[in-house]
């Protein structure tokens, strides 16, 4: 991910994407038929509500005792004959799994969909070191074939259609194994069928494998992956190493814990009452599983964001998505506009605060959104989104390169604070409203309207037109 | 300083000398919903740490334990159904005659068995030799509509001689391969616990259901599910399950809806998912 060094800022990039048609047409019918399904499945909890409250004072409570749990999750899976490593940014994840991957000589590994080795750009570094990472999970599968980034959490190919898809696979399948079928067609049950050929093979011969997890239980040292297709399963089953690498925050105190988690994050992510299949184990199982069970805990910013008292909420995500289905910003412009494996509206606030706000894209993320709040509305875990994003304006804005910005609102202050001065300033801007253009303001007002129109300036001011026609 | 040190250390200054909990906005306590079923207790818990270290948030739980008090293992069937599950249901002496009418209808001539299965479930079918399983498997169509009456040996032969198609018994001991596993056309296992409100089985790998690769690898998992193993909800199967055993938690047959949110059963795991619910 240090590729996001070089991009430019998101109001760019969205601006580029917005303009793809098809990309725009398949974004609004997924996010709108998933935001759809979870109302469905939501509303036939009567008790959404207390769930929800729940599962924002479970996270809360793990974040603000963080170490303690921390300790008690590295005692119980090492007691469970599972071996924990500790990686505080991604280069040193990377040289953990790379390392683990090597003592097993093998050279290829296959992958369970994580959101963390995505951020850590695992991939890439185990390549460096010549070990293949082969993305198991249908949607991970079309993004690798067809040198991509994803564009959902959950749905992560969702900016291809079926065609495209197609031609990806008859394309790139060769060179990664099995061959697509040369009759394949654009039929999604065909599609899927060539990747369950295509990837079988490898689940029976591969000897290594590299998942997340959704959750980590502190007290019993068991690590929880959700997914649909079973190729979660084939990683987590049938090789003798598994590597998972988790985030810090993934934890859970307790077992209990997880009767929350497993009603709020199915029905909010695939709007399903419960996803077709979900992985408990707990170090290494006899005879059952990998012999040889790892778990890396990485931090990679996770601590400094716990350290903002306002930003820190944003580590109770559960990496669900339902923000970004009903986001109107994300339904336009897409998951690549945000520049980080983390798109929508939780990553235009976790972004910023695991990599820090010093590159014009990371600081323009908390502005990618209108303020409308729905992102808040549908958290299983309550993040209050636009809380964070205003919060993380204030200290966008205090950083350099918002000189004119703060002299404009100081003069705004000025005019403002006396009704006389208002009164003059609205009536010079009367007479002169002629030469204001609508599309750009002279000076240093035209980055304001770079992304806005400039409002119509009436011929006279309201109070001035009361005090004409009514005193 | 090692990595673990260096990030409990940034946790403990993240979090402050004093660790004064610094309680975030959560959602305003709902109003409470019709409670069927009040949660067991609604206390806030506030159980301190392993070490006595607790960062003083009250996890409410006020949530429901169960949303349903009534024909819990009528909605299973309904849930089940609903994520594409086949489902039957039958009283206890019927199982092993639904069993071999399901392995007959699907075609299964060779059929993982984990240790422990109750052998009166299989009663119903012919066990035999994958050699005399593939001489005898043209012959199979015609006896398809008949579903032998009664659970015994001697029906089993009966239906033998009738020209029904012998079923080799795959064990797991030693353990089958993968390869193995690959060949095999289905498997049959019992399970630890089935929820109604979600539709889904849960498998501990306990006696009858065997490591968690034998209901993975075949295309085909045939399930039996027995009246006391249903419990209503999600809050419900967490307390009866260990997680000292591997689990699995299975919610229909393997699914995507990764090419433009057309739902296709059947990926990676079994394709077909059919329960019976022993009533």
């Amino acid at each position: 991910m240090s590729t996001h060094l070089g991009m430019p800022a998101f109001p760019a990039r969205a601006a580029a994407e917005s303009a793809n048609a098809q990309l725009r047409h398949n974004l609004r019918k997924a996010t709108h038929t998933i935001r759809d399904k979870r109302a469905a499945v939501v509303d036939e909890l009567s008790d959404w509500a207390e769930l929800r409250a729940a599962g924002a004072a479970i996270k809360d409570r793990t974040l603000l005792d963080l170490d303690t749990h921390l300790e008690r999750l590295e005692a119980a899976f090492t007691a469970a004959g599972g071996h924990v490593h500790w990686a505080a940014d991604a280069d040193e994840a990377n040289r953990i799994v790379t390392g683990l991957v090597q003592a097993t000589g093998s050279d290829e590994v296959v992958k369970v969909k994580s959101m963390a080795t995505q951020e850590i750009g695992l991939n890439e570094a185990l390549e460096k070191a010549g070990i293949r990472a082969y993305e198991t999970d249908l949607a991970e599968l079309i993004v690798q074939l067809g040198h991509d980034e994803p564009s959902h959490i959950l749905v992560p190919a969702i900016h291809r259609n079926r065609s495209e898809i197609r031609e990806i696979f008859l394309r790139e399948m060769a060179d990664w194994g099995r061959p697509a079928p040369p009759d394949l067609t654009d039929e999604p049950r065909a599609l899927a069928e060539a990747a369950r050929l295509h990837l079988r093979e490898r689940f029976l011969r591969t000897k290594v494998a590299v998942s997340g997890a959704n959750f980590a239980v502190a007290e019993t040292g068991t690590l929880v992956v959700l997914e649909s297709e079973g190729n979660g399963r084939m990683c987590l089953t049938l090789p003798q190493t598994l590597i998972s690498v988790v985030g810090i925050e993934k934890l859970v105190p307790t077992w209990r814990d997880l009767e929350v988690f497993l009603q709020l994050l199915p029905r909010s992510s695939t709007g399903e009452r419960m996803n077709p299949y979900t992985s408990m184990w707990t170090g290494a199982a006899a005879g059952d599983g990998p012999r040889d069970v790892h778990l890396v805990l990485l931090d990679n910013g996770r601590t400094d964001t716990l350290a903002d008292e306002v930003g820190r909420q944003a580590l109770r995500c559960i990496r669900c998505s339902a923000c970004m289905n009903v986001c109107p910003v994300y339904e336009r412009a897409g998951g690549h506009a945000y520049g980080s494996v983390y798109p929508g509206p939780i990553g235009a606030i976790l972004t910023p605060q695991l990599r820090g706000m010093s590159t014009p894209l990371d600081a323009s993320l908390p502005y990618a959104s209108s303020l409308c709040g729905a992102c808040y509305e549908v958290c299983p875990v309550a993040i209050d989104i636009p809380e964070v994003l205003v919060h993380l304006r204030a200290r966008a804005a205090a950083g350099p390169g918002h000189a004119a910005e703060r002299l404009g609102m100081r003069a705004a202050g000025w005019v403002f604070n006396r009704p006389a001065r208002l009164a003059a300033a609205q009536r010079a801007a009367g007479a002169f409203r002629g030469l204001i253009s609508r599309r750009r303001l002279p000076g240093p007002g035209a980055a304001w309207t770079d992304t806005r129109d400039v409002p119509e300036v009436p011929a006279e001011s309201f109070r001035s037109w009361w005090r004409r026609e009514r005193s | 300083m090692s990595s673990r040190d260096i990030i409990l250390r940034r946790i403990r200054v993240a979090l402050g000398p004093d660790r004064a909990p610094t309680p975030l906005d959560h959602a305003a306590a709902a109003p409470a919903g019709d409670a069927a079923a009040p949660a067991g207790d609604a206390a806030p818990d506030r159980d301190p740490g392993a070490d006595g270290r607790d960062s003083g948030v009250p996890v409410p739980r006020d949530y429901l334990r169960t949303h349903v008090s009534s024909g819990v293992p009528e909605l299973l069937a309904e849930h089940l159904r609903d994520y594409r599950a086949i489902v039957h249901e039958a009283p206890m002496a019927d199982v092993a005659a639904v069993v071999a009418g399901a392995l007959r209808e699907r075609g299964v001539r060779r059929l993982v068995v984990p240790h422990g299965l109750p052998d009166a479930w299989l009663a119903g079918i012919v066990v035999g030799s994958a050699a005399s399983a593939s001489a005898s498997g043209s012959a199979s169509a015609s006896a398809s509509g008949s579903v032998p009456g009664s659970a015994t040996s001697d029906s089993a032969v009966g239906s033998a001689s009738s020209g029904a198609p012998a079923v080799e018994r795959l064990t797991d001991d030693p353990s089958l391969t993968p390869a193995e596993l690959d060949a095999a056309d289905g498997v049959i296992t019992g399970c630890a616990v089935a929820i109604a409100e979600t539709g889904t089985i849960v498998l501990d790998a306990g006696p009858g259901q065997g490591r968690r690769a034998l209901t993975l690898v075949p295309d085909y998992h045939l399930c039996v599910v027995l009246p006391d193993q249903i419990v209503a909800s999600v809050p419900e199967a967490v307390s009866r399950l260990r997680p000292d055993r591997p689990l699995t938690w299975v919610s229909g047959p393997s699914a995507t809806s990764d090419i433009e949110l057309d739902r296709v059963e059947g990926v990676h795991g079994p394709r077909t998912l059919e329960v019976v619910l022993v009533h």
